[in-house]
């Protein structure tokens, strides 16, 4: 497709190019979907496994570091990916300015802190597996 | 097609209202729907770990919620959700990397399919995991 009739001289007169960050984001999203693709049906059959094994099974299951290191990666991918999709949503419907500044800043914020706390979790689990 | 009242003459993609009603554009918005589902459903996926590792009591009490009507219920949206975005995803990167079923009639039938596939693996999902 030529994108050169849709070039008009309003970005110059803006300062908004239509290409800025768009296409790392874009990237980014489908990267980290290619990603959860993997990851995504492991962790179904890992949590259905662990959580219908009652406290011992799913605390046994937690304990392990190669379950450790895929629940990890699973959230970062995840949380990564929300990130970018709830930006998207947030910059398609959120047109005031002070409102859609504080809402991309509170999605940074949340996704992070998910990020943390479930990693942080998994840090704990890991170092007393069977507590 | 629909233009800015600035005068900007660059193409804007249709609004909602002059959409027909079809299967792909269900699954168009039932996509961004789950993602939004899903970024709550995550709070919960953090909850069960942090649970689990509070310790027996805290897990117990979080189980006692999971295993109710109201948890069952919302268990198998979360799952119905996880698998329409996976199922609508995968099609997505189909879309943006080969570039396949864009006509009409594979775009409506791949839509219908991953409606299906979310709600029936939904049920068998949890079928599956009431019988252990």
């Amino acid at each position: 497709m030529s994108n050169g009739s849709f070039l008009t001289p309003t970005k110059t007169a803006r300062g908004l190019g239509s290409a800025k960050s768009g296409t790392a984001h874009h990237v980014r999203q489908r990267v980290s979907a290619l990603a959860l693709i993997l990851l995504v049906p492991w962790f179904l059959f890992a949590i259905i496994n662990a959580a219908t094994g009652g406290y011992d099974v799913a605390r046994a299951w937690a304990g392990q570091p190669l379950n450790a290191a895929l629940l990890i990666l699973t959230a970062g991918a995840a949380f990564y990916h929300m990130r970018l999709g709830m930006q998207a949503i947030i910059e398609d419907y959120i047109n005031r300015p002070g409102s859609r500044g504080a809402m991309l800043i509170l999605n940074n914020f949340a996704s992070l802190g998910l990020f943390v706390a479930v990693a942080l979790a998994v840090v704990k689990l890991i170092a007393a597996p069977g507590a | 097609m629909s233009r800015k009242s600035s005068g900007d003459l660059r193409p804007l993609s249709p609004h909602l209202q002059v959409w027909r009603f079809h299967a792909t554009m269900l699954a168009s918005i039932t996509h961004r729907l789950t993602g939004v589902a899903l970024y709550g459903g995550t709070v919960l996926i953090a909850a069960w770990l942090i649970a689990l590792s509070t310790g027996r009591e805290g897990y117990l009490a979080l189980q006692a919620v999971i295993f109710s009507i109201p948890g069952q219920i919302l268990l198998f949206l979360w799952l119905a959700a996880v698998l329409f975005h996976f199922a609508n995803g995968i099609r997505h990167l189909i879309w943006d990397g080969p570039r396949l079923g864009f006509t009409p009639k594979t775009a409506s039938n791949v839509s219908v399919f991953n409606f299906a596939f979310a709600i029936l693996g939904a049920g068998a999902l949890m079928f599956a995991a009431s019988q252990y």
